[in-house]
């Protein structure tokens, strides 16, 4: 069981700037996010876009304030549990919780922090009438573990990055690498989809475009794809095949949150602003773009603040009634549970002859 | 106010909303939808506008002229679902005096 003082659902930014500012408390912090990467959306959705309202940043990269935010919470060592979803919260006797993620992790913490965004992100599921059927049987939806395709028949579909990557990935591990998209242009960064074209000229991807895979063929695994193919004239053929991978996209679900007995609104978490951000159970706060409340805004800077805020009570809760001040980090300088020590340097104090 | 344009939008569960957009607001059929509350928050505008998630995809129903498609609007609807030939991403899609009168029906949720 993974013990901490907070435990923070999401690791997106908001998430990350939580840990420095518990840091400052003395409070250590552990992050579980769905995703396999720290930074949220930022790091999923957009990370080579621009941010222009970050206080001080008059632009930075979504990949860069991650990057940023890493390296600022870093002396205070924070755990991650990353590609798995917080899926039940269990509240302990004592008030503490005990949250449990889909793979069965267990997490154990006074304070619980849900800094989720706007949920985890799931893939998005092409609509095959029969799919459901064939899910983890021939079927995946994301690439975990790349060697159960060593030696297979493999059939990607999609045209972003990821479907372009793991179709090259793939084609060094698989014994047969298909790609199905439904327009001849690919939307990815313009080295991958160079190597794609070399692939294919090599004969090492079977590129089929523009199409789409409208039906799966298989009794207790998948067999084939049906392929549907609509250059000059309709044609729909079978494509033999071990795997099936469509990969279009993550979309963003509350999910599991949902049943946590939060009071829900808009697809957001009520909160008391007026105090600590803290949600109807006491112990468990909602933090950033999960939370709500009059005048909500979703801004990352909004998040800033609300963590930092958070921060406070959740101290409150662990040491009640011990005595605290706010202190600068510009006086008091910033200690790291790693050992590491900022801070300002001296003045230097020397007469003028 | 007379810079306003007169929209009407069909929300998911097919009942349409006859709602007035300001043109001046440098504001897109996505944020008008979202001003509205048409649709539900969390899921139009997932992206928050970067043509990235194809949540606020709609059907133009009347035949207004609309800016031409780009780049990565016609990426994002080739990997969407449920997109049919007059599917737009409707963050796209700046209002502006022309569009007054111009009807869509958001697309369902995916």
């Amino acid at each position: 069981m993974i013990k901490t003082d907070i435990l923070i659902i999401g690791a997106g930014p908001t998430g990350l700037f939580t840990v420095f500012e518990a840091g400052l408390l003395k409070l250590k912090c552990h992050l579980i996010d769905a995703l396999p990467q720290p930074g949220g959306q930022c790091s999923e959705i957009y990370p080579k876009k621009p941010i222009y309202d970050i206080p001080a940043y008059p632009e930075i990269l979504a990949g860069d304030l991650t990057d940023k935010l890493l390296e600022q919470c870093k002396q205070f060592e924070p755990g991650f549990t990353l590609g798995e979803r917080a899926e039940t919260i269990e509240k302990q006797e004592d008030g503490t919780f005990i949250v449990t993620t889909n793979k069965g992790t267990q997490h154990h913490a006074p304070v619980v922090a849900i800094a989720g965004g706007l949920g985890s992100f799931e893939p998005r599921k092409p609509l095959i009438h029969n799919i459901a059927d064939f899910e983890d049987k021939g079927v995946e939806y994301m690439i975990k573990e790349p060697d159960m395709y060593r030696g297979k028949k493999v059939v990607i579909a999609g045209g972003g990055d990821s479907a372009l990557d793991w179709s090259i990935f793939l084609s060094d591990v698989a014994s047969e690498v298909t790609l199905i998209h439904r327009r001849n242009e690919f939307r990815g960064h313009l080295d991958s989809v160079e190597k794609a074209q070399e692939l294919k000229n090599q004969g090492k991807i079977n590129l089929i475009t523009p199409a789409e895979v409208t039906g799966i063929v298989g009794d207790h695994h998948v067999k084939a794809v049906v392929v549907s193919q609509a250059e000059h004239i309709q044609k729909e053929f079978e494509i033999e095949c071990d795997h099936f991978i469509p990969l279009f996209g993550l979309s963003p679900k509350l999910g599991p949150i949902a049943n946590w007995g939060l009071e829900i609104e808009k697809n957001a978490i009520k909160v008391n602003n007026a105090l600590d951000y803290q949600t109807n159970i006491p112990g468990i706060f909602a933090v950033g773009d999960v939370n709500t409340y009059p005048g909500k805004l979703k801004l990352i800077l909004c998040g800033f603040h609300e963590a930092t805020l958070m921060c406070q009570a959740a101290y409150q809760i662990i040491n009640p009634g011990k005595k605290y001040v706010l202190k600068y980090t510009t006086v008091s300088g910033v200690d790291g549970f790693d050992g590491t020590r900022k801070e300002a340097p001296k003045a230097v104090v020397k007469a003028i002859d | 106010m007379e810079q306003d344009v007169t929209l009407k939008i069909t929300d998911r569960d097919g009942v349409a909303h006859e709602v007035l957009a300001p043109t001046d607001m440098a504001m897109n059929l996505m944020e008008v939808v979202r001003s509205y509350e048409l649709a539900p928050e969390g899921t139009i505008g997932i992206c928050g506008g970067m043509a990235m998630c194809a949540s606020c995809q709609c059907y133009v129903l009347s035949d207004h002229e609309l800016p031409e498609m780009q780049d990565d609007e016609e990426a994002m609807l080739s990997e969407a679902f449920y997109v049919k030939d007059n599917s737009r991403l409707g963050c796209q899609i700046q209002i502006t005096p022309e569009l007054d009168g111009l009807e869509v029906e958001l697309a369902p949720e995916s």
